[in-house]
Parts: structure tokens; C-alpha cells; sequence
């Protein structure tokens, strides 16, 4: 009886949760390929010299991406550099500050409410507040704002996760010799989570360079060339809006996957960086 | 007393550390053999080779054979899954299930095709009355296991191990991680339990041999070093590394 | 000297105390903004007519505000990913947290992330390009542009979420339930899918849930795919989304169009809300089980 088989039954069932399991993986795979294949072999041959670095024409009736691509720049650094002292700070106040489990229970609520609202509504909210209520108009900052509340989360987490790695003898040493609260921060603390804000960063640039939704109607669709300052508090259109305008309303399909393959040579970029930083990290600490 | 597992020059082998040694024994049907020796000897390796859940580790190599009845449990032919219904498993620490009572002990003969809710009710009964715990849950077998103390999800174990009519049942340190009173409880069990079943018991618990087992084999790094009647083994001994062990020199 | 450090620690605090209210400051006013610009459209049109009104014409020249069609599209869309999806990502999660080789699981994982960072207007061109015609040649449709090229874009891009969150879940079984299940005569198969998946099943359970919530706010890649008419759904007509509905009038609108358009929002704000409200109860059931 111990040289049979199992019964037809569960071999069935066994064969069929495996096929199941390989035809399912193997078709995500091949989603994935395919997308990126797709995106690529139509999109790279678009990309010219002369498309990154111009503005669009309409008397030469010329596409060229350079104010996107500006724009976008202008957003990830103001986007940042708003995001980071805001989380962070949050972050330190619920590791090293808050004693009311009640406070802390509310904060993180608030933030995984914030992280799962969907981008037009961000994008409502902001043009309502940060346009016209604040004055600010169609604006590359209100923009900014908007989605400095959108990645608040993430900073926070990463940086939280970090933090909660410094050892508590790290600060009860430097306690011990008389430092005060904030110096340990700023001595002990900050340095140790260097590598979740720095992950957060990561992470949140790929969502800003991602997203769309939330940045039509704050910040525009205008294709002006223009500097920094002047960019921040003019409209202008990022690479991903200015992707949709050209596919959705202009039928402009060669720029649009010039547009969406930069777009996905990025999203690597920005995976590979992830990826490489955690590891980098998780290297140091382990020493 | 017929040997119902007869192992010959059994080795294994954890990639290039050899953790069995020529282990020759046989284990003599309906009787409760001991295993014991100390940390790191091999008994629970050798515990775990005899239903073949040591398949699941990489990088293990076995020579030698194994012979359940009178079938070579290595052969390519056999049947695991029906290897391992006849040659059931309790482990250190009871690990029932995250279901009721009732789907812990009818998981078993639910995956060996039986259905129908007569037949697994009546399966469940017979299972938690041979465990000696029949009447601590008969009224609230729709509960979590995971709600039961200790010892009494060790007894669950038991009685979902019994629920798929094995003819030995291998126990690896059954007790150790619960308190005495459980502990003896179980032991009242396996001594119950030896009219129907073969039982091999991995235990640290010298006491506890000598207690319950009607045979003992003492194992020291990897080797077989004595293997007799329990009485025998303990009150005069053979070997020295025995003599040593059970008088407390070591381990 | 004490003193003036114990105000500056004070101070210091009361800083970070501020960020720390922030988040909870965003949220009170994301939500009072939504209820503000929401309720005076409800009000006039009437709640009944609005929430239930099949006749959405908003420039018509007898406006009728009824958000019915959006509402079963958006019900609708978020289903018909869930079921495309749902079944793709699980067994695609149970291959790689039980079956993968470490090499195959690492380079998917990768693939996985890699689906979770595509912008969603990638997805939208790739969708208008490829399976919006595709739609229209095999099904012999006028126009491919559907609420079917809509789910099966959702379906998508809901994967990485949920093949993700199932993946941890998965991973956190305790390997002594795999090894009972063994133990008794089950195969590794069997013991995936009737020890280790109902172990995961808050995990998974959350996972599914993570998927709705994503696919019933997603506005960019829809609104490419969908076409964008005010039709009660079906499946292959051009419908629109509670998202796409507030997007695609919002930059022309005024009036009591405009603040229907608000209220549109708060409609969907609401259905998130609980739906995010069903995560956190499934995310807490996981921790404890």
C-alpha cells in the first residue's frame, strides 16, 4: 500500500493549484516585460537632442519637453525640501517626544488616512486651498504643497523605521553625559536614521515623478520656460501631465512615449537606487 | 515482539557535518522505545528521518536503509504522504493549528479523502477520547486551538496525530516544554496509547525514560552507542559513555 | 543658565510637537474642505436625486445632477479588477513566498516593484494604444475605449499591492504549522493552500482591500482608457468614474455644476474612508491572529 499513489483527487487538486501558481507568476512577468518592452521600443526612438532641450513651438509646430522636464525638477526640490524637515520632525516627535499612547495612535492614523487617500482628491483639496483660498493660483508651488501632504506619510514611516533601529543606549549614554534632549537628537538620533530619511527621499521622488492626478489642477499645464523661482510660482506642466495632454488631448503619440519612456527609465533608476541604498544600509548597521 | 521498523547503517549527512552514524536498530512493534542522549546527538535527526521530514531540509544526504514493515521508506515508490499518515509526529512545542479543535484533529482524515460529516465527527470523537481530552472540549469544539493551555493542545496534537490511524506514532520531546502536571498526564497517555500504537519518544528526561519506555537507545554524537531493555540499560549498563551519561557525568 | 536651557528644551518640543500634529491637521483639513465644498450642491440638487439620479447633464440646458452611473461604474470598475486581479496576484504570491527558487523570487519581486512605480499615465497611453483598439478588434466594438479596458488596467495596476501585502503575510506563517500539515501526510501543495493561506488570511484579506482602495481612486489611467461618457455601465460603452467625473468637467466648470463636482468628491472621500477604516480593521486583526 506504501507503493501507490496519492488519489486522483488530490493529485488533481495538487496539479491544478500548481499550474495555477506557474501561469499566474509567469503572466505577471510577462505583464511586466511586455509593459516595459512596449514603452521602451516606442518611446526611445522619439527621444532627440533636439525634444529634451527645446520648448514647444507652435509656429514651427515643434515638441520639445525642456520646460516639463524643468518643471518637474523644480517640483521634486521644493517638494523635498518642504517634506523632509515636516516629516522628519514628525517622525522624531513620535519616537523621541511622545509619552500619550493616545497622541501616537491618533498621529499614525492620520497618517495612514493620508496615505490612502486617492491623488484627485489631493488635487481638489489643493486647488481649493492652496490656489484660491491661499492665493497661491495655478502654481508649480501649490503643486509642491499638495504633494508635500501626499508623501508626508512616506517620510514618516522610513524615518520612524530608522529611528526605532538607533539603540536606546545610544541615548541613554549621551543622557549620561549630561546632553540635553535636543543635542542627543541632533548628535545621536539624526545621524542613526540617515539611511531611513534617505530611503524616504528615494521613495517619495519616485511617487512625485509618478504622479499627475493631483497636479492638474494645481498646477497646470503651461509649457513656459522659465527659472526657478519664476517656475514655483508660475503654472507648468510636469513630464506626466505634459504625457497626458499630448497623448489625451493632442494626439501627439510619438512625444507622448518619448515622454513615458524617460519616464520609465526613472522608475528603474529609482528602484535600482532604493534597492542599492537598503542594501548599503543594512550592510553598515549589521557591523 | 516483531520489529515493525528495522533501521540498517544509517548515515546522514547536513551538507559535509555527519549527524548519524551507522545507526543500526530495531524498533519492536507496540512498545514504547526512548531515545535519549545529549543536546546535539543526533536522537531528534534520527527522529525525523524515520517519516522522512528531514526530505525537507537542502543539502541532506542519506545512506543506508530504513525499513518500515517491508518497505524500503527511501524507495522512490513510496508514497510520502501515506509514509507519514502510518508513521505519525508530535512536536516539542504543540503547534495546532490556527482553526477550531474539531478542523485540527479532521485535518487529517480530511486530506487523506475522507468527508462526510458523520464519519469525521465520529472520527474527531474517537481521536480526542484516545487523547484523553474528550471531555475537557467536547463542548466547545468550534473554538480556536489556539485557545487551549499548554498541555492541552500538546493532548490536541496527539489526537489529530491519532486521528489518521498511524501505526507508530514518533514523538519528539513531547513534554519538555510543558509543566509536570501535563507532563505526567501525557505520559499516563503514551503508556494507554502502547496497546494500539508503536511509539518512539525522543526525551532529555532520563526520569521519564525509565517511566514510560519498555526499550531505550542512547545515542552520543551521531552513534548508536547502547541500545536494550530500559530496565536493563539503566540499572547495568554496557558501555561507559552510558554508564557515563545516565549517571550524570555529562550532558 | 538652567533656566534659559529648560526653556529652549521646552521650546524645542513644543516644535516637534507641531510637526507631529501636522498629519493630523492635513487630514481635519482635507476633510472639512470636502464637506464645505460638498454639501451646498447636495443640498440644492437634493440628496436623494443626486446619489441616486440616472441622468447626469450637467451643461444641458435642464442640468440634471444624478451620480448613479458613476457610482455603479466606480462599483463596478473596482469589482471586475478585484475578480481579474485578486485570483492573479494570490497565486502569484503563493508561488513566490512558498514556491520560488531565491534567485526567481528575488528577480520578481523586483518586477513586481518595478509594476508598483509605472506612473499611472504610462499605463493609461499604453492602455489607449494597445488594448483599446485590442478591445475594439476582438469584441467588434465601434470604440474600444470601455469600462472592460478600464478593469483590465485596474486589474493591473492593483497587482503589486496585492501580490506585495499577500507575500509578507505569507511569510509570517509559522513554518510549525507547515511542518504539522507535513507531518500528517500532506503534500506541500496541500499544505499551502489549506494551512498556509487561511493562516495569511487577515494579511491577505488586507491585501484585497489595499486593491480596492486603489482601484476605486485611480483617475489618470482610467480616464485614457474609458472614454468618458455619463452612461450607466456597461461593459463595453464608453462610462464614467466617480474620478474621472471630477476631472475631466472640473477645468470648465462653474456654478452649481462646479460644486457637484464637489460633491462628487465627497462621495468618493466617503466610500475611501470606510474602505480605509475595513484596512485598518483587517491590519489589526493580522497583528493580533
Amino acid at each position: 500500500m506504501l507503493n501507490g499513489k496519492l488519489s486522483r483527487k488530490r493529485r488533481g487538486y495538487i496539479g491544478l493549484m500548481r499550474a495555477l501558481m506557474y501561469a499566474f507568476a509567469a503572466l505577471t512577468c510577462a505583464l511586466v516585460l511586455f509593459l516595459i518592452a512596449y514603452v521602451l521600443v516606442k518611446g526611445v526612438p522619439n527621444i532627440s537632442w533636439e525634444l529634451l532641450s527645446t520648448s514647444p513651438s507652435y509656429l514651427t509646430e515643434r515638441i520639445g519637453i525642456l520646460p516639463d522636464i524643468l518643471n518637474t525638477v523644480y517640483i521634486v526640490i521644493a517638494t523635498l525640501l518642504i517634506v523632509l524637515p515636516l516629516g522628519v520632525g514628525a517622525a522624531i516627535y513620535l519616537t523621541e517626544y511622545a509619552k500619550n499612547k493616545r497622541v501616537v495612535a491618533v498621529i499614525e492614523y492620520a497618517a495612514e488616512t493620508l496615505s490612502g487617500i486617492p491623488s484627485i482628491i489631493y488635487g481638489l483639496v489643493g486647488m481649493l486651498f492652496f490656489c484660491q483660498f491661499l492665493g497661491m493660483q495655478t502654481s508649480l508651488l501649490a503643486g509642491a504643497l499638495t504633494l508635500v501632504i501626499m508623501n508626508l506619510p512616506t517620510i514618516m514611516r522610513t524615518t520612524q523605521e530608522s529611528l526605532k533601529t538607533v539603540p536606546q543606549s545610544y541615548r541613554e549614554g549621551a543622557f549620561g553625559l549630561g546632553a540635553g534632549k535636543w543635542r542627543v537628537i541632533r548628535t545621536v538620533v539624526l545621524p542613526g536614521c540617515v539611511d531611513g530619511i534617505i530611503t524616504g527621499c528615494i521613495l517619495s521622488v519616485g511617487r512625485i515623478l509618478g504622479e499627475s492626478a493631483a497636479l492638474l489642477f494645481t498646477a497646470g499645464f503651461a509649457h513656459a520656460l522659465n527659472g526657478i523661482f519664476e517656475g514655483l510660482t508660475s503654472a507648468g506642466a510636469t513630464l506626466t501631465v505634459a504625457l497626458y495632454v499630448y497623448a489625451k488631448e493632442q494626439g501627439e503619440f510619438g512625444a507622448a512615449f518619448a515622454i513615458a519612456a524617460i519616464l520609465m527609465g526613472l522608475t528603474l533608476v529609482i528602484n535600482l537606487a532604493a534597492a542599492l541604498t537598503q542594501r548599503y544600509f543594512r550592510r553598515k548597521k549589521a557591523l | 515482539m516483531s520489529s515493525i521498523i528495522t533501521i540498517d547503517k544509517l548515515c546522514l549527512w547536513y551538507g559535509s557535518q555527519q549527524a548519524l552514524k551507522n545507526v543500526s536498530i530495531d524498533i519492536p512493534d507496540k512498545s514504547i522505545t526512548a531515545l535519549i542522549g545529549p543536546s546535539g546527538c543526533g536522537k531528534s535527526t534520527f527522529l525525523k528521518t524515520l517519516n522522512r521530514m528531514n526530505d525537507l531540509i537542502p543539502g541532506i544526504r542519506i545512506t543506508g536503509s530504513v525499513k518500515y514493515g517491508e518497505t524500503d521508506i527511501f524507495n522512490f515508490a513510496t508514497d510520502v504522504s501515506e509514509l507519514r499518515r502510518q508513521i505519525g509526529m508530535v512536536f516539542q512545542k504543540p503547534n495546532p493549528f490556527p482553526m477550531s479543535i474539531y478542523d485540527n484533529v479532521a485535518y487529517g482524515p480530511r486530506t487523506h479523502g475522507v468527508k462526510g460529516k458523520a464519519k469525521l465527527d465520529d472520527i474527531v470523537e474517537r481521536s480526542l477520547r484516545d487523547a484523553a481530552i474528550w471531555d475537557e472540549v467536547k463542548d466547545r469544539l468550534k473554538k480556536n486551538a489556539l485557545s487551549l493551555s499548554g498541555g492541552q493542545q500538546q493532548r490536541l496534537c496527539i489526537a489529530r496525530a491519532l486521528a489518521v490511524e498511524p501505526a507508530v506514532l514518533l514523538m519528539d520531546e513531547p513534554t519538555s516544554a510543558l509543566d509536570p502536571i501535563s507532563t505526567s498526564k501525557i505520559e499516563e497517555l503514551a503508556l494507554q496509547l502502547k496497546d494500539k500504537y508503536t511509539i518512539i519518544i525522543v526525551t532529555h528526561n532520563m526520569q521519564q525514560a525509565v517511566r514510560i519506555s519498555d526499550n531505550t537507545a542512547f545515542f552520543l554524537l551521531g552513534e548508536l552507542v547502547e541500545y536494550g531493555a530500559t530496565e536493563k540499560l539503566f540499572s547495568q549498563p554496557v558501555d561507559k559513555r552510558t554508564e557515563d551519561y545516565i549517571t550524570g557525568r555529562f550532558g | 543658565m538652567k533656566g534659559n536651557k529648560k526653556t529652549f528644551e521646552t521650546a524645542v518640543h513644543g516644535v516637534f510637537l507641531i510637526l507631529g500634529l501636522v498629519t493630523v491637521c492635513c487630514v481635519l483639513l482635507i476633510t472639512v474642505y470636502l464637506i464645505i465644498s460638498g454639501i451646498p450642491a447636495m443640498h440644492e440638487i437634493g440628496l436623494i436625486e443626486f446619489l441616486f439620479g440616472t441622468t447626469w447633464a450637467s451643461t444641458a440646458a435642464e442640468p440634471s445632477y444624478g451620480i448613479l452611473p458613476f457610482i455603479l461604474t466606480s462599483v463596478y470598475g473596482t469589482a471586475g479588477a478585484i475578480v481579474i486581479g485578486v485570483p492573479i496576484g494570490f497565486m502569484t504570491a503563493v508561488y513566490l513566498a512558498k514556491v520560488a527558487p531565491p534567485k526567481v523570487k528575488t528577480l520578481m519581486e523586483s518586477a513586481v516593484s518595478l509594476l508598483a512605480g509605472i506612473p499611472s499615465v504610462v499605463y493609461g497611453l499604453v492602455g489607449m494604444l494597445v488594448l483599446v483598439p485590442g478591445i475594439r478588434k476582438m469584441f467588434h466594438v465601434p470604440d474600444g475605449a470601455s469600462l472592460l479596458a478600464a478593469i483590465i488596467v485596474l486589474a493591473i495596476m492593483i497587482l503589486p499591492s496585492i501580490i506585495k501585502v499577500s507575500v509578507t503575510a505569507l511569510e509570517a506563517v509559522p513554518k510549525e504549522y507547515e511542518d504539522a500539515s507535513l507531518a500528517l501526510g500532506a503534500t506541500p501543495v496541500e499544505t499551502y493552500f489549506k494551512v498556509s493561506v487561511p493562516a495569511a488570511k487577515s494579511g491577505i484579506a488586507a491585501a484585497v482591500v489595499l486593491g480596492v482602495g486603489r482601484a476605486i481612486g485611480e483617475a489618470m489611467a482610467v480616464m485614457m482608457v474609458s472614454g468618458n461618457a455619463a452612461n450607466m455601465p456597461s461593459l463595453f460603452q464608453s462610462v464614467r468614474f466617480l474620478t474621472t467625473a471630477v476631472a475631466s468637467e472640473m477645468s470648465y466648470s462653474g456654478g452649481l455644476q462646479r460644486e457637484a463636482l464637489f460633491s462628487i468628491a465627497l462621495v468618493l472621500f466617503l466610500f475611501i474612508m470606510l474602505i480605509n477604516a475595513t484596512l485598518h480593521f483587517f491590519l489589526k486583526r493580522n497583528k493580533e491572529g
